[in-house]
């Protein structure tokens, strides 16, 4: 039987993880690509099998939001890691720290003074025409001011090797579950090379995400529930997940009750007091008394109890008008703003429809542009102009001209790739990174994250919902 | 523990248990046609019966044959009952209390899950003889009572598992006992005679208690049977031996233990202490079809209590005040 051979792998006109443009194997990859040499096809494709049937038996299944509920897929996981040095990482990690703090303060900010507004540094209206800004929220101030305690940062690694911020994922970034057992899975796939490769290990995430959370609260034992929208969520898995891993309750909105602006669950020995919830909910269905009054989902009276600094909501209400993809353009600048410092880990170009020149621009040159819903996610509403048709740039023309504030344009950017099995060979992949961040009292980035790929040969699209698959990241020493 | 979460997880039990019961309800049919003399004919009707959704079945085929039959208690996603949808209720139970169970106990009812999903789509129904199908059911929920006991904290949500486990089993055995006034013999077979016994000692079997029966009784009687089945104290599958240990879950969560303190304990208490002091001889002047099915009523009645006491999102702010 044939072993594993790279000799064929063909890096042409990307950065490659694994390999450089001379087609000489990268100092990280070095010993995992010794180990994997090794291996005959068959074998591969026999890990990969069991890589499968580890997933279906955790049952690290979702459900697709189009697709008929009771339709469960897994994450598709490759198992090829990606490979960070700890070079690398050590200076991603310094960046996102001074990104997550600007944000945080830009947020806060907004919520009560506004000074960012008052000094030019941003356009009042496209601040305040977000979805994502909440009126609600003014004057609030969350604990240690922190609006986004948990967030996910999705970058690339552009053809110049250098990495870029994609967007900001400041609401309920998911995912952070597949970065836990995608490692536990492949600990068992390549165990000899876990032992000899010193990566960095991700395990303790959910003992800070407790301490993080119970930080949060002056109250002791600290009551923590996890909110999720239930069983048909795409992420549920996620929310079980880390709730059991915290050892903090899963709950419904309808397992909530509001009495006095104090929230409780309701349990078979009536009610018990919650001081901290990490809620799952997008803040439009948190309670209906306030935001979607058609809302089944949420717990009436839990947005006054917030207001009244009874119970602590995780992510506050709000934080998202720092992630719409509008605002991305300005955090160099509120970087600056707010830190005194150039920004470490720069955005990629982007043109704001909603600025009369950057949507000239962009109507102009739609087809070599992506175009992206400024309040869109999940790789829904957006327009890759070099991959689409005419007509579907008209489409987007239209769009644009009819709602400019809905949309912002980037360059097309090559994203890296990274070797991936395929039916019969193993060919490079579009992949990105999307580290977790953890902001309490302090700042905690576990030296990890999630690696999206692009199944499908060619394409840039990483999101699951739309054919990606995922990788372990393994961060060197 | 969540109110949610508790009624969900006596659910769970309760769908497990039923599964398995009726992969035992498969056993006995095809025990009872393996030893039937040549000439008597498969009777598949009283197995639909005793379940209680002849009226589904009714409503859905038009006829009785073994095939059907076996599709619509073993497989058909259209019977709330069968024993596909019970195991896929009892997963998206787990799903949504992923994190009062084990990662074990978790993966067994996912693995069981696809394992009877593959039989829905393999057809397993078509199969001459499915039994090694049924046994795998079988021995895959024993497995998981076995990993419930063995790796989950004595808890509440335990015990409200338990609960549902007991009471369901104890459901299903008067049930499955039912099985022989449904079964017809004809005029020329008599009571007590060979071929009625056999189809006790069928039934007997199905609730793997032919063993523990010959060590207590030796020999096979309806009486003594039928006495073992309803009111020993020690075999697990006994009606009453599950409603004690029901009882002692609910007392160690309610911590109480004497009288009762919430309308579940006074339902159970009652139907325990009837059938404590209920002999036989008793049950037999009453008829036995006509107490087992006065008695699933009142198990009934333990299951609303169950309701109103813990599980209704009303009923703790009740308690509250």
């Amino acid at each position: 039987m044939a072993k594993v051979d790279f000799s064929n792998y063909d890096t042409v006109g990307f950065y490659d993880e694994m390999f450089s443009a001379t087609n000489a194997v990268r100092p990280t990859y070095e010993q995992f690509k010794q180990r994997l040499e090794k291996l005959n096809n068959n074998k591969l494709k026999y890990l990969q099998h069991a890589t499968d049937r580890a997933q279906l038996s955790l049952g690290m299944t979702f459900n697709v939001y189009s697709d008929n509920q009771g339709v469960e897929r897994i994450l598709h996981l490759d198992i090829i890691p990606r490979i960070i040095s700890g070079t690398d990482w050590d200076r991603l990690a310094k960046g996102l720290e001074q990104r997550i703090v600007a944000l945080n303060l830009f947020i806060n900010d907004i919520y009560n003074d506004q000074k960012v507004l008052k000094d030019n540094i941003i356009p009042r209206d496209l601040v305040l025409s977000s979805v994502g800004y909440l009126k609600e929220c003014m004057g609030l101030r969350p604990p240690e001011n922190v609006w986004s305690h948990i967030s996910g940062t999705d970058l690339i690694r552009g053809d110049d090797g250098d990495f870029y911020v994609l967007e900001d994922n400041l609401r309920c970034p998911s995912g952070v579950s597949y970065m836990l057992e995608n490692r536990e899975i492949l600990k068992r796939t390549f165990p000899e090379v876990f032992e000899k490769l010193h990566v960095r290990p991700v395990h303790d995430y959910t003992h800070h995400l407790r301490d993080m959370l119970e930080s949060l609260t002056n109250e002791s034992p600290a009551s923590i529930a996890v909110l999720t929208p239930g069983i048909y969520n795409s992420a549920y898995f996620e929310h079980a997940y880390l709730a059991q891993q915290m050892g903090a309750e899963l709950v419904e909105g309808r397992d909530l009750v509001v009495k006095n602006d104090f929230v409780y669950m309701s349990t078979t020995k009536g009610l018990q007091r919650v001081h901290v919830i990490y809620r799952r909910v997008d803040d439009e269905f948190m309670d209906p008394l306030i935001f979607n009054k058609d809302s089944l989902l949420g717990t009436p009276g839990i947005y006054e109890a917030y207001r009244k600094g009874n119970v602590v909501l995780v992510n506050a209400p709000g934080a998202g008008v720092a992630d719409d993809k509008a605002i991305y353009a300005y955090i160099p600048r509120l970087i600056k703003y707010y830190l005194g410092e150039e920004v470490l880990l720069p955005n990629i170009r982007t043109y704001i429809c909603a600025e009369k020149d950057d949507c000239k621009y962009v109507l102009e040159n739609i087809e070599t542009l992506v175009v992206k819903q400024t309040d869109g996610s999940g790789g829904y509403g957006m327009l890759i102009g070099p991959k689409s048709t005419k007509k579907e740039c008209d489409e987007f023309v239209a769009k644009i001209k009819n709602n400019p504030r809905n949309y912002i344009a980037q360059p097309m950017i090559n994203l890296s790739r990274v070797p991936t099995l395929t039916e019969d060979t193993i060919e490079g992949r579009h992949v990105d990174l999307r580290p977790y961040c953890l902001y309490g009292k302090d700042i905690k980035i576990v030296p990890g994250a999630l690696t999206r790929v692009a199944l499908t040969k060619g394409s840039l699209v990483v999101n699951s919902s739309q054919g990606g698959g995922s990788k372990d990241t393994w961060v060197l020493d | 523990m969540l109110s949610r979460v508790a009624n969900t997880m006596y659910w769970m039990n309760r769908y497990i248990e039923r599964a398995e019961n009726y992969a035992r309800f498969m056993d006995v049919n095809f025990n009872l046609s393996l030893e039937s003399p040549p000439d008597a004919e498969e009777q598949w009707k009283p197995l639909v019966v005793i379940t209680g959704d002849w009226p589904i079945y009714e409503s859905r085929f038009k006829t009785v044959d073994k095939e059907r039959v076996i599709y619509f208690l073993g497989f058909d996603p259209q019977n709330p009952n069968s024993i596909y949808s019970c195991i896929t209720q009892a997963r998206e139970n787990a799903r949504s209390i992923r994190q009062e169970i084990t990662k074990e106990v978790w993966e067994q009812i996912n693995s069981l899950y696809f394992f009877v999903k593959e039989g829905l789509e393999k057809k397993q129904w078509t199969n001459n003889d499915p039994r090694a199908f049924f046994k795998k059911i079988k021995e895959d929920c024993q497995l998981l009572y076995g990993m419930f006991d063995a790796t989950i904290t004595r808890s509440d949500g335990w015990h409200f598992g338990k609960i549902g486990q007991l009471i369901e089993r104890a459901d299903k055995t008067s049930r499955v006992m039912d099985v022989k006034y449904h079964i017809l013999l004809t005029t020329h077979q008599q009571v007590g005679g060979p071929l009625d016994l056999m189809q006790w000692a069928a039934l007997l079997k199905s609730v793997s208690a032919y063993d523990m029966y010959r060590k207590k009784y030796g020999k096979l009687t309806a009486l003594n049977i039928s006495e073992f089945l309803i009111l020993d104290k020690q075999f697990p599958r006994s009606i009453l031996c599950c409603l004690i240990h029901a009882e002692k879950s609910l007392q160690e969560i309610t911590g109480n233990t004497a009288g009762f303190s919430c309308e579940a304990e006074k339902q159970l208490g009652k139907l325990k202490s009837e059938l404590e002091f209920i002999d036989i001889e008793d049950i037999f002047e009453i008829g036995l079809h006509e107490y087992l099915d006065g008695f699933q009523q009142r198990l009934n009645a333990v299951s609303v209590g169950l309701y109103d006491s813990f599980f209704a999102a009303q009923a703790q702010v009740q308690m509250q005040q």
